[in-house]
């Protein structure tokens, strides 16, 4: 559910019917968005509302929570000096947003190699940190802090 | 990271025609630390060319999570190692946006100049490494006599050459050594000659010139597109600049020119960044003859570590010193993104916390990294003796890239 307050905000209204919730804090407006509506959403973004650059892309881990991963996609206007953040909830798969922004192929590369979230429609998803016989995504929470491998 | 030449053969086989693959780096000079670079060519031109990072990856971001706040800044230090103090006021102005901490003047007005002394050690290291690429030895060694002094300064701000980590959660790590304002204003009022002699050396070198001018081109609609930042934005002819777009540590108190040029090309970055360093050193003067007197740390108990000789007095001070060193402070939930202007181009942490001492995810946003993608685009079609000016005027870290 959107709060009241934000309802009015061109940003978040452009944004009612692919998103569930939003909210505004520490003077940073977050849109959190339907996962299988993300390239829907960034589109909108990218034509309707004029963010011109795709900051970057990451995941947070909220394991042992289910969906247990957060994409966070960074975004800014230059032109109306705004910032916004989007995210979606995703359990392990997503739909890439590099047919909007190409930038954002190595942050969805990196986030792929240390969180294991598949970006579906990726041209090219490979590993990009780590090295490519890696096991594991170093980044999740239930991946070991110290251990014996180099 | 690329194990394989796979793509590159396949479709070479398809046009019929005889081409070379050339691994460059990562221990090529020219790269400028461990960067990758698989070029397809045919002659001299540049055909194909895939950039593989990933060498120096050590795990940064996963290690912000078993760090307490505080320590946090030590790693920040290491991620961009020719820029340790923009990064470091990355990491604290996030911290310190959760905490809500209000920083006194004086410890922003000294943030804001040991920045820009830091932008100026990044871009003489820069300029000097650049122009030894090219083939221009001799201002290797003026950049460097340079940038040897302002390490000093930093070493009498915080006892460290490079991995200062001076800027601290609160305010600054220690308050500032005596004769400080002697040893910067020597700096400064030396320095815009010293500019003026390496453009004396380059500027209007004619095979300076033939290097670097209509080489590396990238459209800027293409460098947005990839999320390029930073002066190769700025020479493409686009007014972007945190400093000024969303001023933080109070820079919109100072009075300072946002350069750009609009050719785009390498020359027109050497420029730029020739201009950005006089701007600089004017943000300097300014903070060092209008520093504002007063405290180097927030009024921030239970955060701030107390006083020395508060601490042999008062029961309180030595309470919070033994909670803050052995346990940390706790930070309210939330996230905050912050965004800094680095020698690079944007740098930006994207903190998240869950209320406890250690951050919960730390995300570093390095401008090498989205520079980096433009790689391919810049220089495929060009020369391979291009591709050394191409990627040299990008200005990458690979630390930054890797983290």
């Amino acid at each position: 559910m959107i709060p009241e307050a934000l309802t009015q905000d061109p940003i978040v209204a452009a944004l009612a019917d692919v998103a569930t919730t939003a909210k505004f804090e520490f003077n940073e407006l977050t849109v959190e968005i339907e996962p299988s509506k993300i390239v829907e959403a960034v589109g909108r973004v990218k034509r309707q509302l004029g963010f011109e650059r795709l900051t970057s892309v990451t995941g947070v881990d909220r394991f042992p929570a289910e969906p247990r991963f957060e994409v966070v996609y960074h975004l800014q206007s230059i032109a109306g000096k705004k910032r916004l953040r989007l995210k979606a909830r995703v359990s392990g798969e997503i739909d890439s947003v590099t047919a909007i922004y190409s930038g954002a192929d190595w942050y969805e590369r990196e986030t792929f190699d240390l969180f294991g979230i598949r970006f579906l429609n990726h041209p090219d998803l490979r590993r990009i940190m780590m090295p490519e016989e890696w096991e594991g995504h170093p980044l999740r929470k239930d991946y070991p802090i110290t251990g014996t491998r180099y | 990271m690329v194990t394989e030449t796979g793509n590159i053969t396949a479709e070479t086989a398809v046009k019929g025609t005889r081409t070379m693959v050339l691994n460059m780096g990562p221990q090529h000079p020219s790269t400028h630390g461990v960067l990758r670079l698989l070029l397809e060519l045919d002659g001299e031109t540049l055909l194909k060319a895939i950039p593989d990072i990933g060498f120096l990856h050590t795990g940064i971001e996963k290690e912000f999570e078993v760090k307490t706040y505080q320590q946090g800044v030590t790693l920040t230090d290491r991620i961009d190692y020719l820029a340790p103090l923009s990064n470091n006021l990355t990491y604290c102005l996030a911290a310190e946006k959760l905490l809500g901490l209000e920083i006194p003047e004086h410890a922003q007005w000294m943030r804001v100049m040991l920045t820009e002394l830091t932008r100026l050690n990044s871009n003489l290291v820069w300029l000097a490494t650049h122009a030894i690429d090219i083939g221009a030895m001799s201002v290797f060694l003026y950049c460097f006599r340079e940038r040897e002094e302002i390490l000093r300064i930093f070493e009498m701000f915080s006892g460290q050459r490079m991995m200062t980590s001076y800027f601290r959660i609160g305010g600054l790590a220690l308050p500032a050594p005596r004769g400080w304002q002697k040893r910067v204003k020597d700096f400064v009022d030396i320095f815009p000659e010293r500019i003026d002699q390496y453009e004396n050396l380059l500027t209007n070198n004619n095979i300076w010139i033939g290097r670097t001018k209509g080489v590396g081109y990238i459209s800027l609609e293409d460098m947005l597109d990839l999320g390029v930042t930073g002066p190769m934005l700025r020479a493409a002819g686009l007014k972007i600049d945190a400093r000024k777009d969303s001023p933080y540590s109070s820079y919109e108190k100072f009075d300072f020119e946002v350069p750009t040029r609009t050719e785009n090309d390498v020359y027109a970055r050497y420029l730029l960044r020739v201009e950005e360093m006089r701007q600089s050193t004017r943000i300097i003067r300014q903070a060092l003859e209008g520093m504002p007197s007063g405290s180097h740390q927030a009024d921030a108990p239970g955060i701030v570590v107390p006083d020395r000789e508060k601490m042999k007095t008062q029961m309180e001070s030595l309470i919070y010193h033994f909670k803050i060193v052995t346990e940390g402070f706790r930070v309210p939930e939330g996230e905050v993104y912050q965004a800094v202007e680095s020698p690079r181009g944007e740098v930006g942490c994207y903190m998240v916390s869950d209320g406890t001492q250690k951050p919960f995810r730390v995300h570093w946003r390095g401008p090498s990294f989205g520079n980096l993608q433009c790689t391919s685009k810049l220089i495929e079609g060009t020369l391979i003796a291009d591709v050394i000016a191409a990627l040299g005027s990008m200005d990458f870290v690979l630390g930054d890239t890797d983290r």
